[in-house]
């Protein structure tokens, strides 16, 4: 970097950038895969040890209700691990391997719900429930619209 | 009354001297390297209220009081407070300020606060304007971050660049006359901007800043780092200092050991706030513990104190602009 040499405040902020992009430290991403994979793994194999678990003790239950007690379950560990100020440490190690799954939404909505209430309910916790997980819905429910207009452009054919 | 020297420096006819300080901080910051420094530390950093925003007001009362306690003067002696905060519209120090009652001048430069005020409060005490003037700021971690990030117990991952907000508060009494550290020049910095968009990397944002002001500060007053025992920025962080030196480098002056960063100082490697400390309440604190100590042990006898400031704002930051940063400048003596 030279930024003696520059004429232009562009030319300089360029300069500057580039040399902050290559000089900042990065995380290792080896290390930060692992972490997710182990955290991420750990709650699908939680989740499938529930769902085989209700499985054995009530055959008769329908398949899509046994998914949705393990989706109960799962939600309800994490709003409680929010509330005691654990999960927010499990996901500063885990990364996405807490938020892909159904605890990082939980996590979202649980954590806005205690950060938000002190401003009242209305205002507070009603305006703001949806702070963090708002923008997963709106993108979700877009993206799934434009899929599933592909995918029924490709069934005309 | 000051006189100005070169471009941006003043120097004061009548050095300012700091008669009364106090450092107040939460328990993370307690559990660091300066722990030993700080006047009083908390382990409950609600301080018995039911919002942070209502603690960070009783940390900054409590800093006043002490350092009145610390001056041993009255308070009617106080003529003008003057401090800021990190809380939109900087109700901390507006809700301070009507508690204790005394004519407020609200400064904002961020992270900058403490030495914009301490460097108008010098500047009115040498053009008589009053007799000692209160100065104060501080940040607290939970206030802040739900003004600048999300929900605490959001499960998110910090960037590696990234700073932690200190739970801290500063406050000096500047008076006439003293016999501790006193401040001679004073350095107001411009606003500086080298295109950092990245709300995470504050120290790469900042250290444009903290350069610019500081190779004006040397050139006004003709001197080079060596002159000075200790040249301290607010928080740059460790990542900020290193690409600091690097700039200063290019300006041809190269600082050494008497650099430091009292945000890279205030917490150490084990407490995993990857860059160090931040927030306007890190060098605030610092300031009024480890180096107003280490000069009055004479360990330190000329200082510059210029901590940087980062003025954007959620709403400017979200809608793409880069960060306009500050950095204001004092020399202390003894």
């Amino acid at each position: 970097m030279r930024l003696e040499k520059v004429d232009s405040v562009q030319e300089r902020n360029k300069l500057y950038l580039d040399y902050i992009e290559a000089k900042s430290p990065k995380s290792s991403w080896a290390k930060s895969l692992f972490h997710a994979f182990l955290v991420g793994g750990g709650i699908c194999v939680f989740g499938q040890t529930v769902s085989d678990v209700l499985k054995a003790c009530f055959p008769l239950l329908d398949v899509n209700i046994i998914s949705s007690w393990v989706n109960v379950i799962i939600i309800s560990i994490t709003i409680i691990l929010t509330g005691f100020g654990v999960f927010d440490r499990i996901g500063r190690y885990a990364g996405a391997g807490t938020v892909i799954p159904i605890t990082g939404f939980a996590n979202a909505i649980g954590s806005s719900a205690l950060e938000f209430k002190k401003e009242g309910l209305v205002f507070g916790l009603g305006a703001k429930l949806f702070y963090v997980a708002g923008p997963v819905i709106v993108n979700g429910v877009t993206f799934s619209i434009i899929v599933g207009l592909i995918y029924s452009l490709i069934g005309l054919f | 009354m000051a006189k100005k020297i070169g471009v941006q420096t003043y120097k004061l006819d009548n050095p300012v001297y700091i008669v009364g300080r106090s450092s107040i901080v939460g328990d993370k910051e307690a559990k660091g390297p300066l722990s030993k420094y700080f006047l009083k530390s908390t382990t409950d950093d609600t301080m018995g209220e039911s919002t942070y925003e209502k603690s960070e007001r009783s940390f900054m009362q409590k800093a006043i009081s002490f350092c009145l306690k610390n001056s041993k003067l009255n308070n009617a002696d106080i003529d003008i407070l003057i401090g800021g905060d990190l809380l939109n519209q900087m109700v901390t120090t507006n809700y301070t300020a009507e508690k204790f009652g005394w004519p407020y001048i609200g400064v904002y430069s961020a992270c900058s606060t403490m030495s914009e005020s301490l460097a108008v409060a010098a500047c009115l005490l040498d053009a008589n304007v009053g007799k000692y003037i209160m100065c104060v700021t501080g940040s607290h971690f939970a206030s802040a971050e739900r003004q600048f990030r999300g929900p605490l117990e959001l499960a998110s991952q910090r960037q590696t660049y990234s700073q932690w907000t200190v739970t801290a508060m500063g406050a000096t009494i500047l008076g006439k006359q003293g016999k501790g550290p006193k401040i001679t020049h004073v350095c107001f910095g411009k606003v500086v901007n080298y295109g950092v968009k990245d709300i995470a990397n504050m120290g790469a944002a900042m250290a444009p800043a903290a350069m610019e002001t500081l190779v004006q500060f040397f050139l006004d007053t003709k001197t080079s780092p060596n002159d000075y025992d200790l040249i301290i920025t607010g928080d740059l962080g460790k990542f900020g200092s290193d690409v600091l030196k690097d700039l200063l480098l290019q300006k041809g002056f190269k600082v050494g050991k008497n650099f430091s960063d009292c945000g890279h100082i205030i917490y150490d490697a084990s407490q995993k706030t990857f860059q160090g400390g931040s927030g306007a309440g890190c060098s605030a604190s610092v300031l009024n513990s480890y180096i107003v100590d280490k000069m009055e042990q004479k360990v330190f006898r000329k200082v510059i104190f210029m901590p940087t400031g980062a003025l954007m704002s959620t709403t400017s930051n979200q809608q793409g602009d880069s960060i306009p940063c500050i950095s204001h400048l004092i020399l202390l003596e003894i």
